[in-house]
């Protein structure tokens, strides 16, 4: 599959920008980067190699994705935590009206106050994003976690 | 051996931290607990639907494989090869007849009886098994099963367990029943690894105090509050409990009055999108939570319209692994799956309602390794005699837990209460 290079630098910037809004505790931007209408899962491998439906989080709206965050804010309580997240090369599958459908591995550390790091979670996106003139925004995240035994717990987005 | 614990009280309203922290302890409680007299959840009959379907779990800390054998009965036995000790089955699930072990090939029957193994009589006249060695003999120990509607229980020792419809008791068994009213059809699951003994995940099922207050996402968009009409029951040995509310059973100005600082909160913050909120009832009591948990290490849960069993594995004295099956019922339409899957978003690992119970049993790990003789206070919702109530601002199951688990394993106060 032929991809232009405008294409591939908006999607890989995309992606960057994804990692790195989450990493630096920018959830607000983060929700910025998807499209009104937009879908956000994090499933697990184990489910969806038996093609079982269950979800660990589900936003089919951006109001949902930030209603997550306005709770991460000021509601729900976690553990106290740095993210760092490490993604691969971009593996494109097809494009359809310039949105382009794609999967990134990824691997999430986590770094505790104290300075303890650990693999928190492994597994890939499967994204879909709407590429027009020269900007990316996505349609949908599938996070598809190797990792389903979610170590402690998960609050911030993947 | 013979625990021996200093309580300070016979009620149970003072716990010893070190009961979380001992290597022991925690070895004796997989000898008098899960694979003593107790019922433990093995996993749901719908899981294994077909002839020669099986899964494997754990009871405790020892693994076991839950079949059903040609004939429709349900198995359980420990998954280990008696030859040698490997795992004999080490797929999640699957469909089989027959379970080979891979070491070398020790064959067992889906009822988990040892059926052959090879060069068992030698090859060319040398070699072999002596000629009286027993494989009936030598089966990998089983466990007695009992499905209520559906819902599996197992126990390794039936000759000293009582009657499963008597360990669960009325209010056990009603409330199983009301869960499993319909077909179910599984959704999926959910795993979580928590840094903390299992007992500290068995006390925060029994603690209805802290629900409204550590998840704050339940009193901030009024899913559950205090102030609902609810309570807890128990059954009669304390052993078991229900948490349980009723919707739409409080007004804006109680919650107000009760939750005075996070009052401010309930006027500001709204969702932008409340279907996960919404509940459709299903059940003819009108609870939107119902939370019965089955000692030693299940419960049912309900938030709103999601559904779920919960199976606390223990890992070793300072972790678990909190397994969740989410399920939905056949006749479920699309529409009403899909809002099953967006009511998940409340619980599991991930769960608005549910995600700081990880984070709380965590810390109350790392603080009390060091906390030497000090204890817990149990004391909300009064001392002395444990009993049902009709309030929920109590964490008196709690104390029922450690009187049923202090009986198991021996190490009861002299003139403990029951």
């Amino acid at each position: 599959m032929k991809i232009p290079t405008q294409v591939r630098e908006a999607l890989g910037d995309l992606m960057a920008e994804y990692a790195l809004s989450i990493d630096e505790n920018r959830l607000e931007d983060w929700v910025e980067l998807f499209d009104e209408r937009c879908d956000y899962k994090v499933v697990t491998r184990e489910n969806v190699e038996q093609s079982l439906p269950n979800v660990l989080m589900w936003c089919d709206n951006k109001n949902m994705l930030r209603d997550r965050v306005q709770s991460y804010r000021h509601v729900n309580l976690y553990n106290p935590h740095y993210d760092r997240h490490v993604l691969g090369l971009l593996h494109f599958i097809e494009e359809k009206d310039s949105v382009w459908r794609f999967d990134v591995p990824y691997s999430l550390f986590q770094t505790e106050l104290e300075g303890a790091s650990r693999l928190f979670s492994v597994g890939r996106y499967r994204v879909e994003a709407l590429v027009e003139g020269g900007a990316a925004r996505l349609k949908s995240v599938t996070v598809i976690a190797d990792t389903g035994l979610v170590p402690s717990l998960l609050a911030t987005p993947v | 051996m013979e625990p021996k614990i200093d309580w300070p009280r016979n009620d149970y309203s003072r716990v010893p931290f070190w009961l979380h922290h001992d290597e022991a302890l925690y070895e004796l409680e997989m000898e008098r607990i899960f694979r003593g007299p107790a019922w433990s959840y093995l996993c749901l009959e719908a899981e294994i639907p077909h002839p020669g379907d099986f899964r494997t779990t754990w009871i405790g800390d020892t693994p076991v494989v839950v079949s059903r054998n040609k004939d429709g009965v349900i198995h359980a036995f420990v998954n280990r090869c008696s030859h040698r000790g490997a795992m004999i089955v080490r797929e999640l699930r699957g469909n089989a007849e027959r379970h080979v072990c891979l070491y070398h090939r020790w064959c067992y029957s889906g009822a988990g009886e040892l059926t052959g193994l090879p060069f068992r009589k030698g090859l060319r006249g040398e070699g072999g098994m002596p000629a009286d060695f027993d494989m009936r003999a030598e089966s990998p120990r089983k466990l007695a099963v009992a499905s209520v509607h559906g819902v599996l229980f197992g126990t390794f020792s039936p000759e000293h367990a009582e009657p499963i419809e008597s360990y669960l008791g009325e209010f056990g068994t009603g409330i199983v029943k009301r869960f499993m009213s319909r077909p179910i059809r599984i959704l999926g699951y959910s795993r979580q690894r928590i840094a903390g003994n299992w007992k500290l995940y068995a006390e925060n099922l029994r603690d209805t105090y802290h629900a409204s207050l550590l998840h704050e996402f339940f009193v901030t968009y009024g899913v559950d509050r205090a102030t609902q009409k609810g309570g807890v029951k128990m059954d009669a040995r304390h052993r078991h409990n229900m948490n349980h509310a009723y919707a739409a059973t409080d007004t804006q100005e109680e919650a107000k009055a009760a939750y005075s600082d996070t009052a401010a909160r309930l006027d500001r913050m709204q969702l932008r999108d409340t279907k996960l909120l919404q509940f459709k009832n299903e059940f003819a009591d009108g609870m939107n939570l119902a939370a019965p948990t089955f000692f030693p290490n299940a419960l049912l849960i309900q938030i709103n319209n999601s559904l779920a069993t919960r199976q606390i594995r223990p890992k070793g004295v300072a972790a678990h692994e909190v397994f969740q099956t989410v399920f939905g019922y056949v006749d479920d339409d699309e529409a009403m799956t899909r809002h099953r899957l967006i009511s998940a978003n409340l619980v599991g690992p991930a769960g608005f309602v549910s995600m700081e119970d990880g984070e709380a049993i965590e810390v109350v790990q790392k603080a009390t390794r060091s906390a030497g003789d000090a204890c817990a206070i149990v004391e909300m919702g009064g001392r002395g005699a444990v009993r049902d109530l009709a309030h929920r601002v109590t964490e008196t199951p709690i104390r029922g837990f450690w009187s049923y688990w202090a009986e198991l394993m021996g190490a009861e106060p002299p003139n403990a209460i029951r």
